[in-house]
C-alpha cells in the first residue's frame, strides 16, 4: 500500500505542478497574445482563418456558436461513418479489413465524435490503418477539442458584460487543436515511442516461436503479432480524455503501455488537460482562489474513492485465499493482490488508480479488466461517473459540468442567507437555474431510464455475461458509461448488438448535446447581464464553507439518484457471503 | 475586442433579414466544413505519418515491436507473452485470448467477475496443475500465476512466480537451481524509483536463455521440438 501511496502522491503532485504552466499557457494562446508559441505556429494560425474566411475580431452569439458546435460535429459524424463502412475499398489496410457493419459503424461514429469512445468493435482485429489515423484519431483530436471549446465561451460569460459575443467557434476550435493538443501530443508520442509504444504502417508480425504448443488440436508455430500507428493515436487518446484504444484490450496491451513510465504517464495525461483548464479558468476570470477552490473541491471527491478502491484490489480476492493462493503483496516480489485481469507490470494497486482517474475524467481507458474488479472498487468506477463527470471530468466538458453544479451551490447558499445569489459578479436568476438543472438531470435520467429498459427486455439481458448482480452491474456500467461520455466499460456484456448498440448511441447523444446546449445557452444569458461588484453580503466562492456546499451538492444529488441502483449491483455483490459464492 | 456579430464579409446577414440569416448560415456551414477537412488532414495525416516517419528514424527497434530476432529470424517480442508448458521452462501468466492462448492478434481478458463460481474453479485447476507438475513444492502459488492477465498477452511474471518455479525447472531441465536463480535476476527489470510500476520478470528473454542451454547441451535432440 505504501508504494501505491506513494504513486498516487506523486501523480497529483506531478499534474498539478504541470497543470499551472499549463493553464498560463492556454490563457495566452486564447488571448491571442503574441509569444513564442504563436510565432512559431501563427503563420499555420492565420494561413487556417485566411483559407476558411474568418479572424478572431468576428465573434458570434451563443446560438451560432452551438450552430457551429452541431455542424462540426455532424460532419464529423458523417465522415467517420463513411470512412468505416468503405475501408475495405481504401488504402493503409495491409490486414484487408472489409467495412464495419453499418450498426457498429453508426455505434462508432457517435461515440467518438461524443468524446465517449465506447467500443462495440475490438481495435487491432477491425480497422484499418487509415480508419484508425483518419477516422479514430482525428476524432481523438476533434472531440477533444470541442470539449474545450464548449468550456471557453461559459467562462467568457463571466467575464465580459452587457455583450451577446461568446468568441469565434473557428478561432477557438483552431487554437485548440494547434497550441494545446498537437504539441502534448507530439511530446507524449516521442516519449512512448522510445518506451515502446510502435509506430509503423507495417502489417502483421509472424514470429517463429522456440516453444511451439498444441491448441485445438492444432500445432501453433508462429505467434501472428498485430502492431500499427498507435503511439501518434495513443498519446491523444489519453491527453484528450478519449480512451478508445487501437488494441481490443486497450492500455493493457503492451504496445499501448509498455512500462510502468508509461503507465504513470498515461494516468497522469488524463488528468493534466483539465486540471491545466482549472487554472486557465482562474487566469481568464482573475478569480484564483475559486479555480483553486474547485481543484480542492475535485481531490476531496477523488482522493477518498481511490483510496478505497485501491485498499480492495490490493487486498485481493477473499475466495483466491481459500486454494492455496498467496495475494501477499510485497514491494520486492510483487504480483499481489486481486490480479484477475491485471498486469504484472502495472500491478493491482496502479491499476486501481488508473481505473478511478479513467473514470472521473471521461476517459474510459481501461489497463486493467474493469469487470474483474474487485465488486465495491467497480461501484465506485460507476460512482464517479455517475456524479457526472465532474470530477477533473472530460476535457472542458467536465469543468463546464462543475461550474453548473458551483452556480447551484450558489443558489442554495443563496437561499440559505436570503441574497440574490451572484457568481463572479453575474446574478444567478431563475433562467439560470432551469438551464443548469436541465444539464444535470438529463444525465441520471438517461442512466436510470436505459437500465431499467435494459433490465426488464430480453436483449438486455441476453448480453450479460457474468451470473447474479454481477449481471446487473454490468447492464449498469453499459448505460452509465455512454450517457457520461466515458466509454470504459465491463467488458464481459456483449455490446455489439442491435439493441446496445441503439441504447449506448443515444444515451452518448443526449448525454453530450442535451447537457451542454442548455449551458451554452446560460451562457448567453450570463454574457448580457451586468457585473455587479461584490458586496457585503456576496457568498464568497473560495471559503472552506463554499467548499463543503459545492462538494456537497454533487454528492448529494449523485447518491440520490444513483444509491439505490448501486445497491443493486456492486453493493449487493460487495455483502455476498463468499461461501454462497464457492458452491461449485 | 467585442465586436458587433455581423459578418463582414457577408454584410446581407442582418436581423429579420430572412435572406440574409439564410446567407449567414450557409456561409456558416462552409467555414465549419472547410475547417473541419483542414483539420482532418493535420491530425488525421500529417500527424501520424510524420510521428511514423520520426519513430522509424529515432527508436526503429521500439517503432517496429521490440522484437527479437536469433539467427537471422524473429522469434518474438521482448514485450509479448508466449505460451510456455514444457516442464522445463518458465511457465507465463495463464491468458484469456481465443482461440489459443497469448493470440496477439487478439488481446483480451477473462471477463469474469470476482464472485463467479467459474474464475474459482479456474484458478482451483490451476493451482492443482502447477502442484502436480512439481508435488514437492508444499507453498502457497503466487496469485499472478493463477489469474489470467488483463491483455492475455502479459509479458511478464512477478519475482515471486519466477522463484516458485525454479525447483519445477531445475529437475526438469537438469540446471542448477543457483543458475536458475541467476538467470532470473538477469531478466528481472526493476521500476523507475522503485515505485513507478513493478519489478517484473521477462519470460521469453527468460526461456531464450534456457533454451540456448539446453540446444548446447543437446544439440540433436532440442526438449520442445520433439
Amino acid at each position: 500500500m505504501i508504494s501505491t501511496l506513494l504513486l498516487t502522491t506523486t501523480l497529483l503532485v506531478v499534474t498539478i505542478l504541470l497543470g499551472i504552466p499549463l493553464g498560463v499557457y492556454m490563457h495566452r494562446v486564447y488571448a491571442g497574445e503574441r509569444f513564442w508559441a504563436s510565432r512559431l505556429l501563427g503563420p499555420v494560425e492565420r494561413l487556417t482563418y485566411r483559407l476558411i474566411g474568418t479572424s478572431p475580431e468576428r465573434e458570434m452569439d451563443w446560438k451560432r456558436y452551438a450552430l457551429a458546435i452541431l455542424l462540426f460535429n455532424l460532419a464529423g459524424g458523417l465522415f467517420l461513418y463513411i470512412l468505416l463502412l468503405l475501408q475495405g475499398h481504401l488504402p493503409f489496410n495491409p490486414m484487408h479489413f472489409s467495412g464495419v457493419a453499418p450498426g457498429s459503424a453508426f455505434n462508432t461514429a457517435v461515440s467518438f465524435i461524443t468524446n465517449t469512445n465506447w467500443q462495440d468493435y475490438s481495435g487491432g482485429s477491425t480497422m484499418s490503418y487509415l480508419s484508425q489515423m483518419l477516422g479514430i484519431t482525428v476524432q481523438n483530436f476533434l472531440s477533444a477539442a470541442t470539449g474545450i471549446v464548449i468550456l471557453l465561451p461559459i467562462i467568457r460569460a463571466f467575464v465580459r458584460h452587457n455583450t451577446k459575443n461568446l468568441g469565434n467557434f473557428w478561432v477557438d476550435m483552431t487554437r485548440t487543436v494547434l497550441y494545446v493538443l498537437i504539441p502534448l501530443s507530439v511530446i507524449f508520442s516521442l516519449i512512448l515511442m522510445q518506451q515502446g509504444v510502435v509506430q509503423t504502417l507495417s502489417g502483421a508480425i509472424h514470429a517463429d516461436m522456440v516453444a511451439p504448443f498444441t491448441s485445438g488440436g492444432k500445432t501453433i508455430l508462429q505467434q501472428v503479432i498485430h502492431i500499427g500507428p498507435v503511439a501518434s493515436q495513443e498519446s491523444i487518446m489519453m491527453l484528450g480524455n478519449n480512451g478508445g484504444g487501437f488494441f481490443n484490450m486497450n492500455d493493457a496491451q503492451p504496445f499501448e503501455n509498455p512500462t510502468g513510465l508509461t503507465n504513470f504517464l498515461e494516468t497522469m495525461v488524463m488528468i493534466l488537460i483539465p486540471v491545466g483548464l482549472v487554472f486557465l479558468f482562474g487566469q481568464m476570470t482573475k478569480a484564483k482562489k475559486t479555480a483553486w477552490a474547485i481543484l480542492v473541491s475535485m481531490l476531496i471527491l477523488f482522493i477518498p474513492l481511490t483510496l478505497v478502491s485501491q485498499h480492495f484490489e490490493l487486498a485481493g480476492n477473499p475466495i483466491f485465499h481459500q486454494l492455496g493462493v498467496t495475494q501477499a503483496n510485497h514491494a520486492a516480489l510483487a504480483g499481489g493482490g486481486n490480479m484477475e485481469g491485471v498486469e504484472d507490470r502495472i500491478g493491482a494497486g496502479a491499476s486501481a488508480l488508473f481505473a478511478t482517474v479513467a473514470t472521473a475524467t471521461s476517459t474510459g481507458a481501461a489497463n486493467n479488466a474493469y469487470d474483474s474488479l474487485i465488486p465495491l472498487s467497480g461501484g465506485i468506477n460507476l460512482f464517479l461517473m455517475q456524479l457526472g463527470e465532474v470530477v477533473f471530468g472530460g476535457v472542458g466538458s467536465g469543468l463546464a459540468s462543475f461550474l453548473a453544479f458551483m452556480i447551484f451551490a450558489v443558489f442554495l447558499g443563496g437561499l440559505m442567507v436570503g441574497r440574490t445569489p451572484e457568481f463572479l459578479g453575474k446574478k444567478i436568476g431563475a433562467f439560470e437555474i432551469k438551464m443548469v438543472s436541465l444539464s444535470i438531470l438529463v444525465m441520471p435520467l438517461l442512466v436510470l431510464i436505459g437500465t431499467a429498459i435494459a433490465a426488464t427486455t430480453v436483449a438486455g439481458r441476453a448480453g450479460v455475461f457474468n451470473p447474479g448482480a454481477h449481471g446487473f452491474s454490468e447492464m449498469l456500467y453499459a448505460v452509465t458509461s455512454p450517457a457520461n461520455n466515458n466509454g470504459s466499460a465491463f467488458g464481459g456484456l456483449s455490446n455489439d448488438t442491435r439493441f446496445y448498440n441503439l441504447l449506448t448511441g443515444m444515451c452518448m447523444l443526449f448525454g453530450r448535446f442535451w447537457v451542454y446546449l442548455p449551458l451554452l445557452a446560460l451562457a448567453g444569458a450570463l454574457a448580457e447581464k451586468k457585473k455587479t461588484p461584490a458586496g457585503s453580503g456576496t457568498l464568497a466562492t473560495h471559503t472552506p464553507i463554499f467548499i463543503g456546499l459545492t462538494v456537497g451538492v454533487i454528492l448529494l444529488v449523485g447518491a440520490l439518484n444513483f444509491f439505490p441502483a448501486l445497491a443493486l449491483g456492486p453493493i449487493a455483490e460487495q455483502l455476498a457471503p463468499v461461501s454462497h459464492v464457492m458452491t461449485h | 475586442m467585442n465586436k458587433p456579430l455581423e459578418n463582414a464579409s457577408r454584410p446581407n446577414a442582418q436581423d429579420g433579414d430572412h435572406q440574409g440569416v439564410r446567407a449567414a448560415v450557409m456561409g456558416d456551414l462552409k467555414s465549419t466544413l472547410l475547417l473541419f477537412l483542414l483539420l482532418v488532414v493535420i491530425t488525421g495525416l500529417i500527424y501520424p505519418l510524420t510521428m511514423t516517419g520520426v519513430g522509424q528514424l529515432l527508436f526503429p527497434h521500439q517503432a517496429n515491436g521490440s522484437l527479437i530476432k536469433e539467427h537471422g529470424r524473429v522469434v518474438g517480442s521482448a514485450l509479448i507473452g508466449q505460451y510456455f508448458r514444457e516442464p522445463e521452462y518458465f511457465w507465463s501468466r495463464p491468458s484469456a485470448t481465443s482461440p489459443m492462448p497469448y493470440n496477439a492478434a487478439g488481446s483480451s481478458a477473462s471477463n469474469l467477475g470476482p464472485n463467479n463460481p467459474v474464475l474459482a474453479q479456474h484458478v482451483a485447476a490451476r493451482v492443482k496443475a502447477l502442484k502436480a507438475a512439481d508435488p514437492a513444492e508444499k507453498g502457497p502459488v503466487p496469485v499472478d500465476l493463477v489469474t489470467s492477465s488483463a491483455s492475455g498477452l502479459d509479458p511478464d511474471i512477478s519475482i515471486a512466480a519466477a522463484r516458485y518455479q525454479i525447483p519445477r525447472i531445475a529437475k526438469a531441465g537438469g540446471i542448477n537451481p543457483t543458475v536458475l536463480q541467476q538467470l532470473v535476476q538477469k531478466n528481472t527489470h526493476y521500476p523507475l524509483l522503485g515505485y513507478i510500476g513493478e519489478p517484473v520478470v521477462n519470460v521469453l528473454k527468460l526461456n531464450l536463455a534456457l533454451h540456448a542451454r539446453y540446444a548446447q547441451k543437446h544439440p540433436e535432440a532440442n526438449p520442445v521440438t520433439h
